[in-house]
């Protein structure tokens, strides 16, 4: 037990030299990490923001508007309203006729309202808001709607969420893809840097397999090193993020775009996760980076 | 100690390095290995440590079977020889002593035993004063020492030496071959591949010359041999 800590302490010890001996080179992986991980840090954001975007929307838009044909009878009035109220999912029902409707767009326009005043009839027709228990229900109620004799028009707002999705899975494809990219070329980087230590303990390496250690204590070094490159990248790069997107969050709020502000993740509770994910990302891509170094270049 | 059974080594490139090789060496021998550059001296070595696997026959080291090994064991195999060659092969920027230390530290020895064995090995090859030098401040056979005293600091009981005293005048070549006949005197099995005709024939030994690939002597207490094309 003693021996093998002190095996350990010696492999540590020799990474850690390593690192320090070959700074110039280590400069270069540890930005390289820094980079794909400051990048894989703003997609996660701005996917994180964009499903908090898409929850938002779908609690606050959980209600369907229907549009009604002009001269309906009141039979179809009580049809129409009965078929609805019949439907699963349903929570209530509320008519706003024309007349309200233009009332109430009145209202909401302020100071432009005087604009409405030059109409020579109402514009707007008759219409039902649904509230549904949940969004789930959109889907299957929508098309029943449509249906009907006397609707003209729904309206809900699964195209807006679509589109977001949409959206979403775009930046998700496309930031994937850019990090994919930057990892492969991270993980070049590294087993460069690698392979200049492993050059400069040729000699060392070449005793040391005469005099029997074994493979684990001629490779261990490397890939110590080769994380503590990555360990190194993803703190940088977790402080970026940090300070860049609380940064970014704070100037948001002070200008009061409250709206826009509950769609934000809060940073506080970023922080965490993103540590944990960036040390992951930067130990695999040092871990991986030296391996591949050794397999190489170190014929053990 | 060691054994070679109907050994055959062939490499990549079709050269037959070894043919038929039977040799049995036996515990606290001191055996000279003979025999033209390209004979196949250095691919009997290489199998033995194996960097090298024989393409037929059996190798037997310390009662096992080294051929069946598998990559991950070859270290601790390792252990059990000592290796030294003609070019030394020390660390330039430790001493003397971190040099020989280094061979225990990568094996996971303790420090109190690296500091108690470290001198004792150092005084064996009389290399005690010389001990915090670097190795450019040494002569050649002084660096040869220590590269003996790294090769059996950790006790192996066979030690191969490859041309010892290949980089040396004769003079100092006789410090080293003392040095080996001591350690051998202590009971380490010394296989000493050479080409220094002097050496062999003044120490009367057990003499194996290798003749491209096959064994073609074999002699106790024998000499270098004439027909050895020396260069």
């Amino acid at each position: 037990m003693a021996m093998r800590f002190r095996i350990f302490r010696n492999i540590m010890k020799q990474g850690f030299q390593g690192m320090w001996r070959n700074r110039g080179m280590g400069l270069a992986s540890v930005s390289s990490i820094s980079a794909v991980l400051l990048i894989l840090g703003v997609v996660l954001i701005l996917i994180l923001t964009i499903n908090n975007v898409v929850l938002e929307t779908r609690t606050k838009f959980d209600e369907i508007q229907i549009y009604l044909e002009d001269g309906l009878t009141n039979e179809d009035y009580d049809r129409i309203e009965n078929t609805i109220k019949n439907m699963d999912g349903v929570l209530s029902l509320v008519f706003i006729s024309k007349e309200q409707g233009l009332e109430m767009m009145k209202e909401s326009w302020e100071d432009d309202a005087y604009l409405l005043e030059g109409l020579e009839e109402n514009p707007l027709q008759d219409s039902y808001v649904i509230q549904l228990i949940d969004i789930k229900y959109a889907e299957e109620i929508v098309p029943k709607l449509k249906n009907i004799k006397g609707i003209e028009d729904v309206k809900y707002y699964q195209d807006v969420i679509d589109k977001l999705m949409l959206v979403a899975n775009y930046i998700r494809f496309g930031g994937i893809a850019v990090i994919g990219i930057l990892m492969v070329i991270s993980i070049f980087i590294i087993s460069n840097t690698i392979k200049v230590t492993v050059a400069a303990r040729r000699r060392e390496i070449n005793i040391m397999k005469y005099v029997g250690a074994t493979n684990g204590y001629i490779r261990g070094p490397f890939i110590i090193e080769g994380i503590l490159y990555g360990i190194i990248g993803a703190a940088i790069s977790t402080l970026l993020i940090n300070f860049g997107y609380e940064y970014f969050f704070q100037s948001v709020n002070n200008r009061l775009y409250l709206l826009f502000t509950v769609y934000l993740v809060p940073p506080s509770l970023l922080v965490k996760d993103i540590a944990i994910i960036f040390s992951a990302i930067g130990v695999g891509i040092g871990a991986l980076g030296s391996i591949i170094s050794l397999k190489r270049f170190l014929n053990v | 100690m060691i054994e070679f059974h109907n050994v055959d080594k062939e490499y990549e490139n079709n050269v037959r390095a070894l043919r038929n090789i039977n040799l049995k060496i036996n515990k606290g021998e001191f055996v000279f290995l003979v025999g033209a550059s390209g004979a196949g001296k250095s691919t009997l070595i290489k199998l033995l440590l194996k960097e090298e696997e024989p393409t037929a026959g059996r190798i037997i080291f310390n009662n096992m079977d080294i051929t069946k090994v598998k990559n991950r064991r070859i270290p601790y195999i390792r252990r059990n020889i000592g290796v030294v060659f003609q070019d030394f092969r020390l660390l330039p920027n430790k001493t003397v002593y971190e040099n020989i230390a280094f061979a225990m530290e990568i094996i996971g020895a303790h420090p109190k035993e690296i500091r108690r064995k470290v001198p004792m090995v150092l005084s064996l090859v009389d290399l005690s004063k010389k001990a915090s030098c670097f190795p450019d401040q040494l002569s050649g056979g002084e660096r040869q020492r220590v590269s003996i005293a790294r090769a059996i600091v950790n006790s192996p009981p066979v030690l191969i030496a490859d041309e010892p005293t290949g980089n040396l005048d004769p003079d100092t070549a006789w410090e080293i071959m003392k040095v080996l006949s001591d350690i051998n005197g202590r009971g380490t099995t010394v296989l000493m591949a050479t080409h220094a005709k002097d050496i062999v024939n003044k120490m009367r030994k057990r003499v194996v010359e290798i003749h491209e690939g096959r064994i073609i002597r074999d002699e106790q207490k024998g000499g270098y041999g004439d027909e050895i094309s020396d260069f």
